[in-house]
């Protein structure tokens, strides 16, 4: 399986600003779901679940 | 004085009969079997007990059938096992059958379902029948069996003594109390078995499932909860509301996803005959029974539920109601001593996918023939362990499949929640997701690693077809199908009537070869229930089959049968257990093993 490709500089830029913006967007109550929302999204387009559950493992550390 | 209620139920549409209490036995006896309760499990059980032969007693501590309409699902599995039981036509008559299913959120239908269904099958993927009717034709066909004997008004009280060679039941009843002995018991009385409870056994669960009430021993410390206390969580809880009403629409099961009536709750709809609809309502939490009950309560959020679905003020009448929780528990081990457990009393299942009278029916099925054997004296002590081994199996991958289900239907915690309101809400635009409403019908196991499955056969072998432990799939037979003049249309139908309850041979040839019969006759002449079905290629004469052995010829002309089953030449079969289910099948069948195989699914020793 070919290595994935990672974001550029500039991509993790747009990333940043998209993500803090689309934060921003969404109702305050409904955050958390609209993340979620947005979890699910990237997790089909990641097509590999052992690999997301490393990267949840990830994001849980250092909270 | 145990006293039933003497006073008929109220429906608004079934006629209950309240038939006399029995009088207790004139002299004490032991019977064989002493099923105990009579719901449909009960009953089923004791039918599939006569026709082995064996002569049993069932008791029942009501006057009359359940209250309300209670299991109204019945999968094709549960009508193929209700047909060997003999009631399947009565309930074909008055059931409405149906494969689809559909999920709503927003007002949009999300996901649609459709249930396989074929010219093969004879009945259809689901059927809806109210549990009072299913249970009075299993009543009719009991009272024309002359090996069973039903006690209406008998209640049992105390478990006297159950040991290696028997039981003994205190029973109180109208007239006056008495004990029973019996050689084997079948705790077929439900959710709230009195046997479990006087056996003091207890249910266990799943990691994923909300504890419930009285007999949870599972205290959750992720909840704060310690031993001692009673837990009783909110979710997983609904209303069921069967009312009367008219709605023009298809008997389709109708699922709606956080109704703005009911927010982030979940709604049920369901058609009964008689013009009666099913609606289940997911509770809020905190919420009561009484108070989720309560008339007002019930009107305002049936009226709500009705109006949502496009059909606001139209007239309905309320004929039962009643509080459920989603559980998903089991016995670990469903014989207990001389004391076997059937059916709800042995485990608690959710009602996602149709769970509940599903796999009663499936165990009824099971234990009927090995219980049976095994008071014939047929069978090794490993065939009642294999009961235990392969129910409870099933048990554990129901309540891991439909833990799925209960997660997305009624999400337990607050990280579950967010993942089905997240699906709920992409689904709206993204089809990735939608696969995940997916109800997961209740379907009939495979025992693939069952004991009693021949060693040495040609299982591996198959390119196809059901393997060993799997059921026997219907296949309709062609209008020519048959050299015998009465005509079934389907397979499974020479597995019911005179033949149910027997194991089946089905052999593909127009013979039946001397030394396969000496084996099948010999097997008989022991009082062993088999018949061959002889599976012959074409319209030509048979050979050397002789009347006497060969219970029925069934004519494969189109080959239809024999590419269904994957059997690639004459020669081969397929061994059936009394519950249709595969135990062995052989591209060439050899008379030592078949042999070997009936005393392996007999769980006797090799000779």
């Amino acid at each position: 399986m070919p290595p994935p490709t990672t974001l550029t500089l500039p991509g993790l830029e747009t990333v940043y600003d998209t993500l803090a913006d689309t934060v921003d967007q969404a109702p305050a109550a409904l955050r958390e779901l609209m993340l979620v929302k947005l979890v699910l999204l990237l997790a089909h387009d990641l097509g590999d679940a052992g690999r997301f559950a490393e990267l949840a493992r990830t994001a849980l550390q250092d909270l | 004085m145990h006293q039933p209620s003497a006073e008929p139920r109220h429906s608004i549409y079934y006629r209950y009969r309240v038939f006399d209490a029995a009088p207790p036995p004139a002299r004490p006896t032991t019977v064989p079997a002493l099923v105990v309760g009579a719901g449909p499990i009960g009953l089923v059980t004791a039918l599939g007990l006569a026709q082995q032969g064996v002569r049993c007693v069932v008791l029942e501590a009501e006057r009359q059938v359940s209250e309300g309409s209670r299991a109204i699902v019945f999968t094709r599995r549960s009508m193929e096992i209700l047909q060997q039981a003999g009631a399947s036509e009565a309930i074909v008559q008055m059931a409405l059958p149906w494969r689809h299913g559909n999920s709503y959120y927003r007002g949009q239908r999300v996901f649609r379902m459709e249930a396989p269904h074929s010219d093969d099958e004879r009945f259809a993927p689901m059927n809806n029948l109210q549990q009072q009717y299913v249970e009075q034709f299993l009543i009719d066909a009991v009272a024309a069996q002359p090996l069973i004997t039903l006690r209406w008004g008998h209640q049992v009280t105390a478990v006297l003594r159950n040991d290696e060679v028997g039981a003994e039941l205190a029973i109180d009843t109208p007239h006056s109390a008495y004990t029973q002995a019996a050689q084997w018991v079948v705790a077929a009385d439900g959710a709230r078995s009195t046997l479990r409870q006087l056996c003091g056994m207890k249910l266990e669960g799943a990691a994923h499932q909300g504890p419930e009430a009285d007999e949870i021993r599972r205290p959750s410390p992720e909840r704060g909860e310690s031993s001692g206390q009673a837990t009783l969580t909110h979710e997983g809880r609904f209303v069921i509301a069967d009312i009367r009403v008219d709605l023009p629409l298809p008997t389709e099961r109708l699922a709606f996803f956080d109704p703005p009536w009911n927010p982030g709750n979940t709604v049920l709809m369901h058609r009964e005959p008689h013009g009666i609809w099913r609606i289940d309502y997911q509770l809020p939490p905190g919420e009561s029974p009484e108070q989720a009950l309560a008339p007002a309560s019930m009107k305002a959020r049936i009226d709500a539920q009705l109006a949502m679905i496009g059909h606001a003020g139209a007239a309905w009448e309320l004929d039962w109601s009643s509080v459920y929780s989603a559980r998903a528990l089991t016995l670990p081990d469903y014989v207990h001593q001389r004391i076997a457990f059937v059916g709800d009393a042995a485990h608690l299942l959710p009602i996602f996918g149709v769970r509940g009278a599903n796999t009663g029916l499936q165990d009824a099925q099971n234990l009927a023939w090995k219980l049976g054997a095994t008071l014939q004296g047929r069978a090794g002590p490993g065939l009642m362990a294999s009961y235990t081994a392969e129910r409870v199996a099933a048990a554990r991958e129901i309540i891991d499949e439909a833990g799925k289900s209960t997660r997305f239907m009624t999400p337990p915690t607050h990280g579950f929640h967010l993942l089905r309101d997240a699906v709920l809400s992409l689904s709206l635009t993204q089809d990735f997701v939608r696969p995940l409403y997916h109800w997961r019908t209740s379907r009939p196991h495979e025992y693939h690693h069952s004991a009693l499955n021949a060693a040495g056969d040609d299982d591996a072998h198959f390119s196809g077809g059901p393997a060993n432990g799997a059921p026997l799939p219907n296949i309709r037979l062609g209008d020519v199908g048959h050299a015998t003049g009465q005509a079934p249309g389907h397979l499974l139908d020479h597995l019911c009537g005179a033949a149910a309850g027997s194991f089946s041979l089905l052999l593909f040839g127009d013979a039946l070869p001397a030394e396969l019969r000496a084996v099948v006759d010999a097997w008989r002449a022991r009082g062993l229930l088999l018949q061959v079905l002889l599976i012959a290629p074409d319209t030509a004469a048979p050979g050397n089959a002789s009347p006497a052995s060969v219970a029925v010829l069934i004519v494969d002309a189109d080959q239809r049968i024999a590419r269904r089953l994957a059997m690639p030449q004459g020669g081969g079969a397929y061994l059936l257990r009394p519950d249709q289910h595969v135990c062995g099948r052989w591209l060439s069948l050899a008379a030592p093993a078949l042999d070997a195989a009936l005393r392996r699914a007999l769980a006797l020793a090799l000779a």
